[in-house]
């Protein structure tokens, strides 16, 4: 048995792999929509902004 | 008087009286209620991601009341058991990053709701709720309350096909572009022809794994083209589709063939990269304007439910349900879905949607009502004469127009080709192949395969929707949205021009307002100001807002003479303001709109409204008459006559008082006599000229309010550049033809391997995606080239 057998066999895996996972992502929905989730990405999580706001709001009386 | 922007719409506002809350400025109560609103939830970031992204939010009350009856929830919710719901809402006004975080952080507004997810492009929210806390009115309150009003109609309600269209295409291309670039890989050893141990010893094994890869690529990925070719010869067409599955098919057999016998490595390579190109192609295309919907009826306009008084109860009901002889209540802001006759209270009725002139019209008690028209204030009650498929503008759509579909039978450029290319590339296949046969008999078989391999038409398939793809976006960006991409051959056809003159040519919101007669004193002027503060009247409410005066505080008398007009008495003077019968004079000028003015027994004179011409009207029409012919087909009476005659060149035919019916019959007889025709319109009483129309192009001043069924929309504010937009559309054809040329080149130079017997499988894997990417970079150059004018 020769060697390349092997080596096709674990590149066309991997090759499927990626294929199969490609078709998983087109099934959840990730390529109908492609412009909201760049834009969502740049919001800061939401547990951020409650702590930044009450830095805020502390602050301001003093000021 | 100091200007100031709004923080919450950036409306400029002349307010003396600031609104103001924790030092922001508002222009209206209602933007510092939604400011409030998000101040409580901690959300006031809506403001920092981008400035001044909200809207003056609208009057609520009792809009969705509708959402309470379970049938039409029912039919709204994407999915429910007892806990959850969940539901698609589209909401035009979504237009920002802003407008992305709010909406996702709905659940700080109301708990009840679990998560939403906005989807840009199509400016649709997807909300999951908690049944047991909120109702689906209670969402659309909410979102209503802070300026995202929802459209709602059941048409809205999307189909799942157009998504399981568009992912089938996607595993298609996965699956082409696996098969592609692993065939090519394994296949790239046996390219260089070489008698060596190792290379022969694993050549089948390759070899029957390329054939492995290939299957599901003609099989499955291009399936279409088999469908469509044998669709197309069934009718008698040779389309585009014929010559690519010979192709495809001929590649297949003739490859299978040579492995099988060990005659040599096949094309499968190619085949692959041809399928991958094509669906890319394909892909390219299909892409257009989720958000905008070309193919609206008045079902779309129309609310899903009115209110019904029947034994003094009020009940929601579907509009479909109506009888003749019901009784509805018609709110403020609402849409009347039905011919009828106002029982009680007074309307107020904006015609807009149907004619485009936004000059509310008012109707009192007896009166009889049209389909279509929105109330603007009050309630009223009114009484249905008539169902509404049978309603005066609802018929229209019995009409057989609105039922084919508009590009069935229109041949594109490419098809035209298509057949001659067909016919031709037979021709050269069994020609050669007889000469072949009577040299080297065992080699014509051969030939005629690499012929019909080689003269494949990717590079031709894919010049046009990559040329028109790409125009269609440059137009995108540009304000003039269209349906697909071969209404921009449509486009380049168009020979005859017509609009229509309400909304189209004249501007929706801004009138002129004249005076006519006797000098009026300053403080005349502020005595009709004052006067006119007091009148709902929509007349009233515009030459209010037209006069530049001060009105006075001061109390005074005063009267409304319903559907007459105004008087009262300032500083003792007795004014009167309305019709012409008010003021006792014969109405010499049937077709104006005009308020008279009657000081002390006196006649003064009258404020003529005129519509407002948009700006460049007249250079357009200069423009277009060297190459167009011209018309206009108004739905409004002549007395515009004049002043049209005048504006526009003498070669313009005008029409006046078409019916929605006339109009879509006029442009069916141009259409006999050879005529393009273009037809750019607005109202729904366009929607029958718009759909006979070889291109209907709704013009519009916010895309997001809705437009009729049309191929386009076409924004206002770019309404003088429609002339370039032609002439691009000219070139794009042309530069499709030039890219025709280029193909041609490649196809000969591929023939001549071909007819001279040497097509070995690596001139075709260098040949067949050579000239595919060659196009594509060559149209795609050239459209961004020619669409860099727009610029300007």
């Amino acid at each position: 048995m020769s060697v390349i057998y092997i080596l096709i066999s674990i590149s066309l895996a991997l090759a499927l792999l990626f294929f199969f996972i490609f078709i998983k992502s087109v099934k959840s929905g990730q390529f109908d929509d492609s412009y909201t989730p760049s834009v969502r990405m740049l919001f800061e999580d939401e547990t951020k902004i409650s702590s930044k706001k009450q830095s805020i709001s502390k602050t301001k009386p003093n000021s | 008087m100091n200007k100031h922007s709004c923080f919450h719409c950036g409306i400029e506002h002349t307010n003396k009286v600031t609104i103001a809350f924790a030092d922001k400025n508002f222009c209206c109560n209602g933007c510092k209620t939604v400011f409030e609103i998000f101040n409580e939830s901690e959300l006031t970031d809506y403001y920092s991601i981008e400035k001044t992204p909200g809207k003056i939010p609208e009057a609520i009350h009792g809009k969705y009341d509708y959402l309470t009856n379970e049938s039409i929830v029912e039919k709204l919710l994407e999915f429910q058991d007892d806990e959850l719901g969940i539901v698609t809402l589209h909401i035009p006004y979504i237009h920002c990053s802003s407008c992305i975080w709010i909406l996702e952080n709905l659940n700080r507004l109301l708990p009840a709701i679990s998560s939403s997810t906005v989807n840009f492009p199509k400016k649709t929210t997807r909300i999951i709720y908690k049944k047991s806390e909120t109702d689906l009115k209670g969402i659309a309150e909410l979102l209503g309350s802070i300026g995202y009003d929802p459209y709602i109609s059941l048409e809205s309600i999307e189909s799942n096909t157009d998504k399981k269209l568009h992912r089938e295409l996607l595993y298609k291309i996965a699956v082409a572009g696996f098969a592609f670039g692993n065939s090519m890989l394994m296949a790239f050893p046996e390219y260089f022809e070489v008698d060596e141990f190792w290379l022969n010893q694993y050549k089948t094994f390759f070899r029957w794994l390329i054939f492995a890869f290939s299957v599901p690529v003609v099989f499955y990925a291009g399936r279409d083209y088999f469908v469509s070719a044998f669709k197309g010869l069934r009718k008698g067409l040779l389309n585009i589709d014929v010559p690519i599955s010979l192709g495809i098919s001929v590649l297949f057999i003739r490859s299978t063939i040579e492995i099988i016998f060990d005659l040599g490595q096949g094309y499968f390579d190619s085949m692959n990269g041809l399928v991958f190109f094509l669906l890319l192609g394909k892909f390219f295309q299909q892409r257009t304007y989720n958000f905008l919907s070309f193919e609206r009826d008045y079902k779309s306009y129309f609310p899903i439910a009115v209110t019904r008084v029947k034994n003094k109860i009020e009940e929601v009901v579907q509009i479909k349900d109506i009888e003749k002889g019901d009784r509805l209540l018609i709110r403020s802001q609402e849409l009347i879905p039905i011919d009828g006759i106002i029982i009680k209270g007074n309307a107020s009725i904006d015609y807009s949607f149907v004619t485009g002139e936004s000059t509310p019209v008012a109707k009192e008690s007896g009166d009889k009502i049209y389909a279509g028209g929105k109330q603007l204030n009050g309630v009223i009650e009114i009484e249905a004469f008539k169902t509404v498929s049978q309603s005066y503008l609802t018929q229209l759509w019995s009409n057989d127009v609105f039922n084919k579909k508009k590009n069935e039978h229109f041949k594109g450029i490419t098809d035209k080709i298509s057949k001659n290319f067909t016919i031709a590339i037979l021709l050269i296949a069994a020609i050669s192949g007889a000469y072949w046969f009577t040299i080297e008999s065992y080699k014509a078989i051969n030939v005629i395969t690499a012929v019909l391999i080689i003269a494949c038409p990717c590079a031709l398939a894919l010049s046009a929707p990559f040329t028109l793809g790409n125009m269609l976006r440059i137009f995108g960006r540009h304000k003039f949205y269209l349906k697909n991409a071969t209404v921009i051959e449509n486009l380049a056809d168009i020979n005859h021009l017509i609009f229509d003159k309400t909304g189209t040519i004249t501007s929706t919101d801004k009138h002129t307002i004249n005076f006519e007669g006797d000098e009026l004193t300053t403080e005349e002027f502020i005595n009709i100001k004052s006067l006119l503060r007091n009148s709902n009247h929509p007349l009233s409410r515009m030459l209010y807002d037209f006069l530049p005066q001060e009105p006075i505080t001061t109390s005074f008398e005063f009267n409304e003479i319903i559907g007459k007009g105004i008087e009262g008495i300032i500083n003792e003077h007795l004014y009167k303001l309305g019709s012409a019968s008010l003021v006792n004079k014969a109405n010499t000028m049937l077709n104006e709109t005009a308020i008279h003015i009657e000081i002390d027994g006196n006649y003064r004179g009258k404020f003529i409204f005129k519509n407002n011409y948009r700006k460049g009207t007249k250079e357009l029409f200069n423009k277009l008459q060297q190459s167009f012919k011209l018309s206009i087909l108004s739905g409004d009476n002549d007395g515009e006559k004049e002043t049209l005659s005048t504006l526009l060149s003498n070669k313009t035919e005008l029409h006046f008082n078409q019916k929605p019916e006339d109009k879509l019959d006029h442009i069916k007889n141009l259409q006999e006599n050879k005529d393009k025709v273009l037809m750019l319109g607005d109202g729904l009483n366009d929607a029958g000229a718009l759909a006979q129309s070889n291109v209907g192009i709704a013009i519009s001043e916010n895309i997001n309010v809705f437009s009729p069924a049309c191929d386009g929309i076409i924004d206002a504010s770019v309404f003088e550049k429609i002339p370039l937009f032609l002439k691009l559309a000219k070139q794009s054809i042309t530069v499709i033809k030039f890219s025709f040329i280029f193909s041609f080149v490649y196809n000969i130079i591929g023939l001549y391997f071909a007819v001279t017997g040497q097509l070995s499988p690596i001139i075709a894997a260098i040949l067949m995606p050579l000239s595919s990417i060659s196009i594509v970079t060559f149209v795609t150059i050239c459209t961004n080239y020619i669409g860099q004018k727009l610029k300007a």
